[in-house]
């Protein structure tokens, strides 16, 4: 070991492509599993919420208009830049979950493979979930998935990294936005996953991340009108009740928490499905001739 | 007379709207060149077959009951155009179907007479003999009828020698293979040429060929251009192909008339014809015609039925409303 | 000029159905009177005629017909699929048999015509029956994964506008999933569930599958409140379906919700017009408005407004109105008191706000309750006739200038459940169905459904899809 001194990190929020600190101007500190100081992490504000609201709805338009391709090319990027700096994460998660290094570097991998997993979804979701319907009629009727729009996630407590992969790539990959509270215990390589995205091409706002206290954080979040749905991997049984009543008055897409073992376990559809709508359209057919099928 | 007769229930709105009307000349620069022709027709709002077919559909499950079947019946006889087209059309053929025109009840003397007798040009004046005497047309179909492929002298000749022998009216048929090349203007060259025939004795008839235009943007189209070109009617088909008269193509040409009144105050008939077989189909007609152009088409003057079976069945279904049993086909006249 | 042509009324024979004067409660199979033995009364809306009178549920009868569906579940949810399916195949077939009785008995208790209980209820009730018979034993290769379980016990409380096809939207689906069914129609339309019991028992549907409550609001509640039930099914107004979507907060109920809605048409200048005036009037005025999915918003194009609103003027002067048990009948009358008042209101408001109000002469008949079709013009997205859900035969006509700012105002409202689109071109179809947020859209045609395709609504509209493979999700436990 030199003796030189450490540069240390200022981790800060991630919210429209950028990383600004809580407009609050607090920040609150998190320890590794034994207790020992890692860092100071901004504590936001219900109005870094609202931030980060406003810029995930202003991403919504161009990130649920994007091809399909183009997103899981992004994806996919994201797990490149993950792998690039395996390390930096390795060691962040081994802090924050007092993982051996080995133990951590798993969840890494896993987290890497979880964004390739989803990466590959994004142009196969609507064609497992949607499709044509055989009507009863002259009409031509397709069902097709989109987006629900800007969904809160409460990433999952104690999976500080793998957990909250699991959580934000499949409500992006179908083209929502996300507004992500990090773990509040562990939300070091949540914030540091901003830096990871930022250098993606994900364009700005499709994943702001927020740390602080989650019951503080989450309760605006589930209550805004301009947030179309909730994930409660988060919360505990109490906080999820509660923010699934908040969330009745423009009826969210709840997502009510989960009992997860194990997130290394391969995930089916279900996370992207919960944030999904089901459009159908319709239009006639038969206008081969005057004098054909009709009569 | 009639409305205390009606559940107050069932009472049909007031008319409340009219439609705007501009002058008749509103649409002349259209007919100015072949260019403003086509981009005039081109520009019709289109039509969604599927749409069209099910609103018609839905108009034919109007139930006409009771007096209401009464009056539909003696008004659609008296819309029937009679009509025998064959080969072997003879004098006395044609000498029965003028009587039957005439008299079509011959049990039942308040049986309305029909609109008219529709033979070809060399059977006019027969025709016109046959009846003599009464209010029943003669038409005659003209214009190398029903091909229409022959030259243009040949056509209007056809017609010249058909009001010469006396038809009241002419019932052309349009070049569907000029409609079809786009060359709308030969068509309405056509047609006014043809009205110039018929001169002021005799009312013009346009026959499409709806079947052989197969589209419904094309019907559309071909109801204008025959509308501008001065139609008094314009007639679905020939009887000749295998779709004719249709509930929808009807409706369409019946919206076309509608809205051809309402731009330039000029009501024009419409005629379908072919297809059109029992009481029941008949009826369905007059709520179609009822329901879109409105009263103002229910009558003989501005709306026929082109058909020759159809008036036995009329004939039979008035007089099982007349008796209350059910009648027979020996009970009327086979001619 | 001519004599008109009137139409002589042709009434639908009533004598072809038997109303009891009195119903109870069917739970377990059997009817019962309510616990408290209360009942209240159900009349009909175009005459208001009293037709019978219905137990009014307690919550220890809820308790009772959860306990009956709880208990029926184990064996009916270990039948093979194939099995459940020959049931829900019976019953689409007796529903087939029993048609016109059926439609006539829903005319009779809802105020619709005829005209549509006969040609679009009730064919639809069959058909939605007939589809999903044919899930029950498919369940596996439905894409739920290998051997989908079903929740337990489905609560489905359903409204009034099309009393028997939205029993047939819940109970269908659940059955051929292997679910029990304790199900409520609304208060003002409970006779056809009540046949509907009938029909199960004529099927031989094994005791308790399904059960038949009927009351009011509060019954409604209980149900969905009830600890042993799995699964909430409702269709109904936004604002009850928020009470619900709290009642149900933090429990492991699975819900589906399909509420209310503020559907656009839009109608650009190169629509086809004639069928696009026949869709706004199906849009609006088919069952009298009362549709979550009505098209009450028109948007048109401002270049073809004048040309758009004569020929619906026109249109609306050709309704008929009055006995909906005539066969002639385009418009019935408004399914209750209450629901004419809040129309009313609505309408009233939308004058006070400075639209500009038209309806066809028009008369109403004395008795029952009526609304004449109303057309509103010179409104804007600010007016609450543009906003707030009427659920009556009320249109509101705005205008927009290009294809964005038709999305954008066909998007500006809470609700997203249907919208349609009115052009002959094709890629702006497309493209205005890809940015509109509603679940239903409906292209050169309006109001239009099948058993095959996923119905249900974005944002306050709802969520969870019925209808189609879609449908199934809903009473799986994936």
């Amino acid at each position: 070991m030199s003796d030189r001194l450490n540069v240390l990190k200022t981790y800060k929020l991630y919210v429209g492509g950028k990383f600004p600190r809580s407009e609050s101007g607090r920040v609150y500190e998190v320890t590794d599993a034994k207790g020992k100081w890692l860092a100071n992490a901004p504590l936001a504000s219900r109005k870094d919420a609202r931030d980060a609201v406003v810029a995930a709805r202003k991403a919504f338009g161009g990130w649920s208009g994007a091809t399909a391709y183009n997103r899981g090319q992004i994806l996919y990027r994201v797990a490149e830049m993950l792998e690039g700096r395996r390390d930096q994460y390795v060691r962040e998660v081994a802090e924050a979950e007092g993982l051996s290094k080995a133990k951590a570097g798993e969840q890494v991998d896993a987290a890497i493979d979880r964004w390739v997993w989803y990466a590959g979804w994004t142009d196969k979701i609507a064609q497992v979930v949607g499709g044509g319907n055989p009507v009863a009629g002259p009409f031509f009727n397709l069902s097709s998935p989109e987006p629900t729009g800007v969904v809160a996630v409460l990433a999952p407590r104690k999976s500080s990294f793998l957990g909250l992969v699991s959580v934000i790539a499949p409500v992006i990959a179908t083209g929502n936005t996300a507004v992500v509270v990090a773990s509040e215990t562990s939300p070091l390589p949540a914030l540091s996953l901003g830096e990871v995205l930022a250098t993606s091409d994900l364009p700005g706002g499709v994943v702001n991340i927020l740390s602080g206290r989650t019951a503080e954080i989450a309760a605006p979040l589930a209550a805004h009108q301009d947030v179309n749905a909730i994930d409660l991997a988060g919360a505990d049984e109490a906080l999820a009740k509660e923010l699934e009543i908040a969330a009745a008055d423009n009826l969210k897409r709840v997502l009510r928490p989960q009992p997860v073992d194990n997130w290394a376990a391969t995930s089916g559809t279900d996370r992207m499905t919960a944030f999904l709508e089901t459009k159908t359209v319709w239009h006639p057919t038969g206008s081969l001739g005057a004098s054909g099928s009709a009569y | 007379m009639r409305t205390g007769l009606y559940s107050r229930y069932a009472r049909r709105y007031a008319r409340l709207v009219t439609m705007p009307t501009t002058a008749p000349n509103a649409l002349s620069d259209v007919t100015a060149s072949d260019s403003t022709l086509r981009r005039f027709l081109h520009g019709l709002p289109g039509v969604d077959a599927v749409g069209l077919e099910a609103r018609a559909a839905s108009l034919g499950t109007r139930s006409i009951k009771t007096t209401a079947k009464a009056y539909a019946i003696d008004l659609a006889i008296s819309m029937v155009d009679l009509t025998t087209l064959e080969g072997a059309d003879t004098p006395g053929k044609v000498r029965a179907l003028g009587a039957k025109a005439v008299r079509p009840d011959p049990t039942d003397r308040t049986t309305p007479a029909t609109a008219a007798v529709c033979v070809y040009p060399d059977m006019v004046a027969t025709a016109k003999e046959a009846v003599a005497g009464s209010a029943v047309k003669v038409a005659s179909v003209a214009t190398a009828f029903p091909a229409g492929r022959a030259p243009i002298a040949v056509k209007l000749a056809d017609v010249r020698e058909a009001v010469a022998a006396g038809a009241d009216e002419i019932d052309m048929v349009i070049d569907r293979g000029a409609f079809l090349a786009g060359n709308y203007m030969k068509v309405y060259d056509e047609i006014t040429a043809v009205k110039e025939a018929c001169g002021t004795s005799a009312r013009l008839k346009v026959i499409f060929e709806t079947g052989e235009l197969s589209t419904y943007d094309n019907i559309r189209r071909a109801s204008w251009l025959g509308m501008l070109a001065g139609a008094d009617f314009i007639k679905t088909s020939t009887g000749k192909v295998a779709v004719n008269a249709t509930p929808a193509n009807t409706l369409l040409m019946l919206e076309a008339v509608r809205d051809f009144r309402a731009q330039t105050g000029v009501q024009v008939g419409v005629k379908p014809a072919g297809g059109i077989r029992t009481s029941k189909d008949a009826v369905k007609f007059l709520v179609l015609v009822n329901e879109t152009a409105g009263e103002d088409w229910l009558d003989n003057h501005w709306f026929r039925f082109g058909a020759s079976s159809l008036l036995n069945d009329l004939l039979m279904q008035r007089q099982k409303l007349a008796t209350g049993r059910y009648s027979g086909p020996d009970y009327v006249t086979v001619d | 000029m001519a004599p008109v042509f009137e139409y002589a009324p042709a009434p639908e024979s009533r004598s072809i159905v038997d109303i009891a004067p009195s119903y109870g409660l069917f739970i377990d199979g059997e009817f019962a009177e309510a616990a408290d033995g209360k009942a209240f009364k159900t009349v009909s809306p175009s005459t208001e005629e009293v037709l019978s009178e219905v137990a009014e549920a307690t919550e220890a009868d809820v308790d009772r017909a959860v306990k009956a569906a709880r208990a029926a579940f184990e064996k009916w949810s270990a039948l093979p699929g194939s099995e459940r399916a020959k049931y829900l195949f019976r019953i689409a077939r007796i529903i087939q048999e029993r048609s016109r009785e059926l439609a006539v008995l829903e005319t009779l208790d809802n105020g619709k015509p005829i005209r549509e209980t006969r040609d679009a209820d009730l064919p639809l009730v069959a058909a939605h029956f007939f589809y999903y018979a044919g899930w029950a034993d498919k369940l596996d290769h439905a894409g739920y994964g290998a051997d989908p379980r079903p929740l337990g016990v489905a609560g489905q409380v359903i409204p009034w506008n099309f009393p028997l096809l939205m029993l047939a939207w819940k109970i269908a689906p659940a059955l051929a999933t292997g679910n029990t069914v304790v199900l409520k129609p609304a208060e003002t339309t409970p006779l056809s569930a009540l046949f509907f019991a009938d029909i199960c028992r004529q099927a031989g549907l094994p005791k308790g599958v399904v059960n038949i409550l009927t009351g009011d609001g509060r019954a409604g509640a209980a149900l969905i409140a009830h600890p042993d039930v799995n699964k909430v099914a409702f269709t109904g107004s936004t604002a009850v379906g928020k009470e619900i979507a709290r009642t149900v907060a933090g429990t492991r109920k699975k819900v589906t919700l399909e509420l209310g809605g503020k559907g656009a048409n839009i109608v650009f200048d190169d629509a086809p017009i004639d069928q696009a005036v026949e869709g706004i009037v199906n849009g609006i005025f088919f069952n009298q408005g009362q549709v979550c999915c009505a098209g009450s918003r028109l948007l048109v194009q401002e270049s073809v407004q004048d040309e758009l609103l004569d020929s619906l003027k026109r249109r609306l002067s050709t309704l008929r109105l009055g006995d909906p048990l005539d066969k002639n009948t385009d418009i019935g009358a408004i399914n209750s008191a209450e629901q004419l008042a809040r129309i009313t209101k609505l309408a009233d408001l939308g004058e006070a706000e400075g639209a500009e109000r038209w309806s066809p002469a028009c008369e109403l008949p004395e008795n029952g309750y009526w609304f004449a079709p109303t057309l509103f013009t010179n409104v804007t997205q600010a007016h609450t006739v543009a906003r707030d859900e009427i659920f009556g035969p009320v249109l509101s006509v705005l205008t927009f200038r290009t294809p964005d700012e038709a999305v954008a105002k066909a998007n500006n409202t809470p609700y997203g459940l249907s919208a349609g689109i009115w052009t002959e071109k094709g890629s702006r179809i497309l493209a205005v169905a890809n940015k509109l947020r509603a679940g239903v859209i409906w292209s050169n045609t309006f109001n239009k459904f099948d058993p095959t395709s996923p119905f249900g609504g974005y944002k306050e509209s709802g969520f969870g899809r019925e209808g189609g493979r879609h449908g199934l999700e809903a009473y799986l436990d994936v």
